[in-house]
């Protein structure tokens, strides 16, 4: 039990890197706050282009939904950061992870806010048309808060998947805060910081997780 | 042009493809595998504790919604790296594979348990007083006529979570599983070709888009059955 004690709840230890940890939990911060918009930003122009009336848009985009949803974010993570170099370019982590959370997010969020227009009666729009609303107009005050209502739960639960989504950045050395802690851990040999990085996820996510539950109970 | 060449030369090379096939197909059958661990478990495990639940037992209750809550917070390579790391240090010495499953088991439990909860909780309640009613005992009526349309609700979004964290095996190249992503990754640095990457990446579509497509086609004809 010690044993376990010393090796996973040192606040010894945890206190010494405290002030690593804390640069690591700013950086992850940033990264949220840039990824998170663009992703949603990404999402919409995706579900824009894959409801189009134009096949030639719909069909390519559904298509690319697809396939960025078929694969691992750390593999189009490596692959950017990894492979582009050998071309002669370099290529910043911060801009592979930010091109790879992009392509993987929109994908994503575009599902979600496909879904959500679906779920929207078509009643509506001719309603709204025929009061003289343009298209445009139609889509910003009467269907989008519709879809975005319905499908709430989905759009949280996935930005809570994009959180957790950027300790990927760890692996090609971005300083976030699961790369801090991992590189707490190996200077202090103990799993303290580890534990302490997964506990301030666990502080900032279980709101969300629980919150998350509730309306999708409620919209049952 | 020379770009063009260029560009086939680093992502689309045929001769470091040939050389390095029989490498990347290793990790292939190794990610398959694990896939099928973990989804195996983490389905079963998440169908055994939402079946607990029902029991409405408090003391059995806390630690499920816990346990849930929890592995649906915590980032996955987080989970892997406390697991590989820490143990060791307290006299647990677990493989890379089985930490990979582990970890990866526990986060699609905690997600199945909350899918199949959400759909044994929509059926409605007169189902469990009426089977009672006919002599049934508690889990004849869980298993005969809860469980079996509680599955039926869940297996849309059961069938997307599921893909999202078996995607998550690309992790295992962190702690040094020889999967698809490790086996490339390693023949990328002997061979300073980014060619099997390309392969990585091709496999990985490869093994997932049809259970993308698989997943449409579900969510599609569970729609038309309009429950």
């Amino acid at each position: 039990m010690d044993m376990l004690i010393q090796e996973f709840f040192n606040f010894q230890v945890m206190a010494r890197v405290w002030p690593m940890i804390l640069a690591g939990l700013i950086q992850t911060a940033l990264l949220c706050a840039v990824l998170i918009p663009i992703g949603i930003a990404g999402g919409i122009g995706t579900m824009l282009l894959a409801t189009s009336g134009h096949r030639a848009l719909r069909w390519p985009t559904i298509l690319a939904i697809d396939f960025f949803r078929s694969f691992p974010p750390l593999v189009l993570i490596i692959f950017v950061y990894a492979g582009i170099p050998f071309l002669g370019l370099q290529v910043p982590a911060l801009a592979a992870i930010s091109v790879a959370f992009f392509l993987n997010a929109s994908a994503y969020f575009g599902e979600i806010f496909r879904a959500g227009m679906k779920s929207v009666p078509k009643g509506q729009v001719e309603a709204a048309r025929s009061t003289g609303m343009t298209a445009g107009q139609t889509f910003l005050y009467v269907t989008f808060p519709q879809a975005v209502r319905n499908v709430l739960p989905d759009l949280l639960s996935n930005t809570i998947e994009l959180v957790k989504l950027t300790t990927l950045a760890s692996v090609v050395s971005v300083p976030e805060l699961l790369h801090s802690a991992d590189l707490a851990r190996s200077l202090t040999y103990n799993s303290s910081p580890l534990i302490l990085a997964a506990g301030i996820y666990l502080l900032v996510l279980w709101p969300l997780v629980r919150i998350i539950s509730r309306l999708e109970h409620r919209l049952r | 042009m020379e770009t063009w060449n260029r560009f086939v030369f680093t992502f689309f090379n045929a001769d470091i493809a040939w050389r390095y096939w029989p490498t990347i197909l290793e990790g292939l059958w190794v990610t398959i595998a694990a896939g099928l661990l973990v989804v195996v478990t983490g389905v079963t495990c998440g169908m055994l504790l939402a079946s607990l639940r029902t029991l409405g037992i408090r003391a059995l209750n806390i630690p499920i919604i816990l346990f849930v809550d929890i592995f649906r917070a915590l980032p996955p390579l987080a989970i892997i790296l406390v697991i590989f790391f820490g143990l060791p240090n307290v006299g647990i010495v677990l493989p890379s594979l089985v930490v990979l499953w582990i970890s990866l088991g526990a986060v699609l439990a905690a997600f199945s348990e909350e899918v199949f909860w959400a759909g044994i909780t929509s059926v409605p309640p007169g189902q469990w007083m009426a089977s009672r009613s006919t002599g049934m005992t508690f889990g004849q009526t869980l298993f005969h006529v809860i469980l079996p349309q509680a599955v039926k609700l869940a297996i849309p979004p059961l069938t997307n979570r599921t893909i999202s964290i078996t995607k998550n095996l690309a992790l295992g190249s962190a702690i040094g599983v020889n999967e698809i992503l490790g086996q490339a990754n390693s023949a990328l640095s002997m061979s300073s070709n980014a060619t099997p990457l390309t392969m990585g990446a091709f496999l990985y579509v490869l093994v997932f888009a049809p259970l993308i497509l698989a997943s449409r086609m579900l969510e599609r004809r569970y729609q038309w059955g309009g429950h």
